[in-house]
C-alpha cells in the first residue's frame, strides 16, 4: 500500500500515477479524478476488479489500459461475485504457498450506481454478507452514464435523464434516491463511508481506511458528470463541493457500527445553489426546488440524530 | 518449446502492442501493457488550453490534485518569482494528455491559470 497512516496534508499524496491519462474520460469527468486517487492509495499491491460502466470503457479501449495495476474486466451485475472469487482464489494460493504468505494483496471492487445500487445489488449483498476482504468503492454519477444517460436507482429527485424525461405528466426522475450506505449498514459490515472528490484529504483518508479494514468494506463516492448533469467541464469540482455544503451529500464514515460525520457543515448553503448549476435540474420550479429543500432538511435531520450531534448545521441564505 | 516458437511464443500469446491484423491481436484479450494510455494523446480534444504563470503561481499543488487526466506535471524545478520568492517544485501542464476542461484554471486559488484558445 503506498499510504498507510490518514494524511493531514494534500502534500502527502503521492505523485506517482497508478491510473494514468490517455484514458477517454469526458473532459472534466469526476469519476476519472476519483479513481486516480484511489490507485494513488491502494499502491501496486491491489488487484482491481471493474464492473463496465463509464470507468471500465473508457479505461481499456482495446488493446491499451489505463490501469498498472492488474485488472479484470467484469460484466455489469458481477462485481461483489467476482471480487468474493478472486479474494477466495488469493487465499487459497497463499494457502498453498504458490503465493507469499506474508504479503498483502488487496481486492478492489470498483463499480458504477447502476452496477452497485441495481443490477449488481445482489451479488455486492451476498459479498458482504460473506464477509470477503474487499475493498467496494462505488462512483456515484446519478445515472447509467455509459449507456447514454438513463435513471437509476441512485438518480435524485427532480433529475432529468433520458429515461425520466421533462413533459406534462412526469418532471424528471420522481422517486427519491436509494440509500445505498444503509443497506451496507444493515449487513453490519466493518466500514462504510461517503467520500467526494471535492474533498481530497477526507476522501483519500477514507480509502486508506477501507484499505486497512480486514473484511468488506464500502465507500460511496459522488461523482459528477459534466454530460449527464449539464454542467460545464470545469465545474466538476465546484459542484461537487456545493453537494457538501448544501447537505445533499454528508460526508459520514460508519466504522464498526458507529456513525460520525468527517466534514461538518455549520452553515448549509440553500439546495437552489446547487440545483441551479446543472441542466438536469433546469426545470425545476420554485415549488420543486422547495420540496427537495425539505427532501434534505430531513435527511439531515436524520443524520444529526444518528450521529448524536448538530454535525450539519441549518440553512443561511446569503 | 519449438512448437511455441514456431507459433511466435510469447509474441503470439501477447499480442502486439499496435495490432494490424486479427492474428496480432492477444490471446483472451489480455492487455500486457500496464499505463499504455499514455501512448494516446488527448490534446485534440481541446478548445482553449490552460497556460500557467509561474510567477503568480503559489505552489498551492490544487490543480494536480483536481486534474481528472494527469496532466498537471509536478516537477522537481527551482523558481524564483519577480518578487524573489522561492520555489523548490513548479507545476507543469502535459500537453500531450490535457484535454482542456479548465477544472485546474476554476479552481487556483491565486487565478495563475489561464484558459487560451487553441488556434490553429
Ligand atoms: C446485463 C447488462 N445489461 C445492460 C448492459 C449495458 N450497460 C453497460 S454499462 C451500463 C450502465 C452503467 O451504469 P453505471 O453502473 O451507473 O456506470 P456509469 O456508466 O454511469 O459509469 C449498461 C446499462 C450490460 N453491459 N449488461
Ligand atoms: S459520461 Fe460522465 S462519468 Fe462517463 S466518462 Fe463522461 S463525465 Fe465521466
Ligand atoms: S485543463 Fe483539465 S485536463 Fe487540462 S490540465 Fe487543466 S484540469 Fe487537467
Ligand atoms: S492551483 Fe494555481 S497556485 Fe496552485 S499550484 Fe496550480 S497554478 Fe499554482
Ligand atoms: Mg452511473
Amino acid at each position: 500500500m503506498a499510504l498507510t497512516k490518514p494524511i493531514k496534508s494534500l502534500w502527502e499524496i503521492p505523485r506517482e500515477e497508478r491510473f494514468v491519462g490517455g484514458h477517454a474520460a469526458c473532459q472534466g469527468c469526476g469519476a476519472a479524478l476519483i479513481l486516480r486517487h484511489l490507485m494513488k492509495v491502494v499502491g501496486k499491491d491491489a488487484i482491481v476488479v471493474n464492473a463496465t460502466g463509464c470507468m471500465e470503457v473508457i479505461s481499456t479501449l482495446f488493446p491499451r489500459t489505463a490501469w498498472r495495476n492488474p485488472w479484470l474486466h467484469l460484466a455489469f451485475e458481477n462485481a461483489g461475485a467476482a471480487a468474493s472469487g478472486v479474494e477466495a482464489a488469493l487465499k487459497a494460493l497463499q494457502r498453498k504457498g504458490v503465493l507469499d504468505k506474508n504479503r498483502y494483496i488487496k481486492v478492489v471492487a470498483i463499480a458504477g450506481d447502476g452496477g452497485t445500487f441495481d443490477i449488481g445489488l445482489q451479488s455486492l449483498s451476498g459479498m458482504l454478507e460473506r464477509g470477503h476482504d474487499v475493498m467496494y468503492v462505488v462512483y456515484d454519477n446519478e445515472a447509467y452514464m455509459n449507456t447514454g444517460i438513463q435513471r437509476s436507482g441512485a438518480t435524485p429527485y427532480g433529475a432529468w435523464t433520458t429515461t425520466t424525461p421533462v413533459g406534462k405528466k412526469f418532471r424528471g426522475e420522481w422517486r427519491p434516491k436509494k440509500d445505498i450506505v444503509g443497506i451496507a449498514y444493515a449487513h453490519r459490515i466493518p466500514y462504510i463511508a461517503t467520500a467526494n472528490p471535492a474533498y481530497p484529504i477526507d476522501m483519500i483518508n477514507k480509502f486508506i481506511k477501507a484499505y486497512n479494514t480486514r473484511g468488506p468494506s464500502l465507500v460511496h463516492v459522488l461523482a459528477p458528470c459534466t454530460p449527464g448533469w449539464r454542467i460545464p467541464e470545469s465545474k466538476s469540482i465546484e459542484v461537487a463541493k456545493l453537494a457538501v455544503q448544501t447537505g445533499m451529500w454528508v460526508l459520514l464514515e460508519i466504522e464498526n457500527g458507529k456513525p460520525k460525520v468527517t466534514v461538518k457543515v455549520r452553515k448549509r448553503r440553500p439546495v437552489r445553489e446547487y440545483l441551479k448549476m446543472q441542466g438536469r435540474f433546469r426545470h425545476l420550479k420554485d415549488e420543486d426546488i422547495k420540496k427537495i429543500q425539505e427532501m434534505v432538511d430531513k435527511y439531515v435531520e436524520e443524520i444529526n440524530r444518528w450521529v448524536g450531534e448538530e454535525a450539519i448545521g441549518p440553512v443561511e441564505e446569503k | 518449446m519449438s512448437t511455441n516458437q514456431e507459433k511466435g511464443f510469447p509474441e503470439r500469446f501477447l499480442g502486439k502492442k499496435y495490432p494490424e491484423t486479427m492474428e496480432d491481436l492477444p490471446i483472451a484479450a489480455i492487455v500486457p501493457w500496464p499505463g499504455s494510455t499514455l501512448d494516446v494523446t488527448t490534446h485534440a480534444w481541446r478548445t482553449f488550453r490552460p497556460v500557467i504563470n509561474q510567477d503568480k503561481c503559489v505552489r498551492c499543488r490544487l490543480c494536480w490534485i483536481y486534474c481528472p487526466d494527469g496532466a498537471i506535471l509536478e516537477v522537481d524545478e527551482e523558481y524564483t518569482t519577480s518578487t524573489g520568492k522561492k520555489y523548490k517544485v513548479s507545476f507543469k501542464v502535459d500537453y500531450d494528455h490535457c484535454k482542456g476542461c479548465g477544472i485546474c484554471a476554476n479552481e487556483c486559488p491565486v487565478k495563475a491559470i489561464e484558459m487560451v484558445p487553441e488556434m490553429k
